[in-house]
């Protein structure tokens, strides 16, 4: 039987069409354990490839025959070895090209909405990482905020929409991913905007985003405006575009909110997040969908594959959003915390523009889950 | 620093699964107790030397990274070959520490490099003939190694030649929980 050759947006069109498939994952255990692709309908199954080093006869029995197989390792080169093998034993397989260092780099561009005069959001959803960012574009001009380090998906993105990216945020210095906005800056002249406080080590030159700075896109004029949001970090900004969209970075996501400890303060930020949750928010229209900078689970996905809910319906259904007590609340942000994302402490340095690690690891430093978030 | 190994195995610029499928291969040939040494560039091939290892039985003994490469450390084992342990005159772990004996330890220079008691006499078993006159038959000596085989061995070939002091420490190194010492 044949070996296909199948690349991450394959799998990406198979979590988003809720389709079935089966995954021979030959990875350790403890990746696989911590870090998987994750799918509505996926079935899976651990076995390294040292084990199978002999043959697969073992593991014939646990494959099924009816359903799509494909082989994941961490690169490519093991899972082509494991589904030749099974291919060899007549399984109908196939493998990720690139292995999950692709599927953790892929981006897939989703439509979000329309905007007055014409205007669009894309939410960019990067399913292995569950990393989300944004381009707001009308008329020839866009607005990027929290854009991943894959630059040229953003560019190229602009460039078939006829688009000039004039405006690029992060709603905070991200400590789980590396940002692009700085280089796609560089490359494309647009003004780069980070909030202040969070950027006092930084050593690039940037444009300070603080509360109530706006800028508009295109010449409907669409608003695209600032909200100062502390609490994940001391800097964290929202937005809100074209009076309909909350963009809430780390601070809110839709089954859980940010997590205060990344920049070693989870103590003196607390209050913070609780105002920003509490108060702040609660200011604002029920009816603006939120639009996340995270994603922690695969039921966090809408049908249409983005990550977007009703403000208001967070307020009821957000567990994070509903715990009255401020006692319980700060035990719950403060000791409850998940393990900290891989190599965060790097991945600021490299945000702040102190370090400039090669490509090879940059990806190194960004495999496995985000972590943003606490329950 | 060249750390004393049976055999070397070139595994740079090769990717993920060579590097593991080379290691399985070289290790056919080593006998029990013999240490293969694999270098490998893909930083991959750490987690799977280690976890491959521990799913086939061999002992993985540490990884040293320099300069881009890794070198990993294997001592091959059949676990079907269990020897029993005889010397009659042992001593438990925990002891070893508060008594004032020579630590004699008798595991290969690259186990011992990655990991002993302080203050711990390194001599492989295999050069245990030849180096006797660096030990003192007046002093205490409590011999061990990973699990109280080669230990036992030791302690036996010793007490052949006149010591009359030695101990086998039992169990061995795996179930040490105190520090340990490296050079590496």
């Amino acid at each position: 039987m044949s070996t296909q050759k199948w690349d991450a947006s394959q799998i990406a069109k198979k979590v988003i069409n809720n389709e079935e498939l089966f995954i021979l994952d030959v990875r350790n255990a403890d990746a696989f354990e911590d870090w998987k692709i994750e799918g509505h309908r996926f079935e899976y199954l651990n076995v390294p490839y040292f084990e199978l080093l002999d043959g697969v006869e073992e593991i014939l029995p646990k494959i099924p025959s009816n359903k799509k197989i494909l082989v994941v390792c961490a690169k490519e080169g093991s899972s082509l070895m494991v589904a030749e093998m099974l291919s060899e034993a007549g399984r109908d397989v196939a493998y990720l090209a690139g292995g999950m260092k692709s599927w953790s780099e892929y981006l897939e561009p989703i439509k979000v909405g329309d905007l007055t005069g014409g205007g669009e959001l894309y939410q960019f959803v990067r399913l292995g990482k569950g990393c989300l960012s944004y381009m707001v574009i009308s008329e020839g001009e866009a607005a990027i905020i929290d854009a991943v380090r894959f630059t040229d998906v953003f560019t190229s993105f602009a460039e078939q929409k006829n688009v000039k990216i004039r405006h690029i945020f992060d709603t905070h210095l991200h400590a789980d991913h590396i940002s692009g906005g700085r280089h796609i800056a560089e490359a494309t002249g647009a003004v780069y905007y980070l909030p202040p406080k969070d950027a006092e080590e930084v050593v690039f030159p940037y444009t300070p985003l603080v509360d109530g700075v706006t800028v508009q896109i295109g010449t409907s004029k669409i608003d695209v405006g600032a909200i100062y949001s502390p609490g994940h970090t001391i800097g964290s900004t929202s937005f809100v575009v074209d009076s309909k969209y909350l963009l809430t970075g780390d601070i809110l996501f839709v089954d859980s909110i940010g997590r205060p400890d990344l920049a070693g303060l989870a103590e003196d930020w607390v209050g913070d997040l609780r105002d920003t949750l509490y108060k702040r928010y609660r200011e604002l229209s029920g009816e603006l969908i939120v639009l996340p900078a995270h994603f922690m689970i695969i039921d966090e996905l809408n049908e249409d594959g983005t990550v977007a809910k009703r403000l208001g319906d967070l307020f009821v259904q957000n567990h994070g959003l509903n715990i009255h007590d401020e006692v319980e609340f700060k035990r719950v942000v403060t000791d409850q915390l998940p393990p900290q994302p891989n190599a965060y402490q790097e991945i600021r340095q490299v945000n702040m523009g102190k370090i400039t690690p090669a490509p090879e690891e940059q990806t190194e430093m960004e495999i496995g889950p985000n972590r943003c978030a606490v329950r | 620093m060249s750390m004393k190994v049976d055999f070397q195995l070139d595994a740079k610029g090769l990717s993920c699964p060579m590097p593991i499928v080379k290691t399985k291969k070289a290790m056919a040939d080593l006998v029990d107790g013999q240490i293969l040494e694999v270098s490998a560039t893909d930083k991959g091939s750490k987690a799977d030397v280690a976890a491959w290892a521990e799913t086939v039985g061999h002992q993985y003994i540490g990884t040293l990274e320099n300069d881009g490469v890794l070198k990993h450390y294997i001592r091959k084992c059949t676990n079907d070959l269990i020897e029993e342990v005889t010397f009659d005159q042992t001593i438990d772990l925990e002891q070893i520490t508060n008594r004032d004996g020579l630590i004699l330890d008798v595991r290969e220079e690259a186990e011992f490099a990655f990991g002993h008691i302080e203050g711990a006499k390194s001599i492989p078993i295999s050069e245990l003939d030849t180096r006797l006159s660096e030990l003192d038959k007046e002093q205490e000596i409590y011999v061990i190694c990973r699990t109280g085989k080669r230990s036992d061995m030791a302690a036996q070939k010793l007490a052949s030649r006149g010591f009359a002091k030695v101990f086998n420490v039992l169990p061995g190194m795996t179930s040490w929980k105190g520090d340990l010492t490296k050079n590496i």
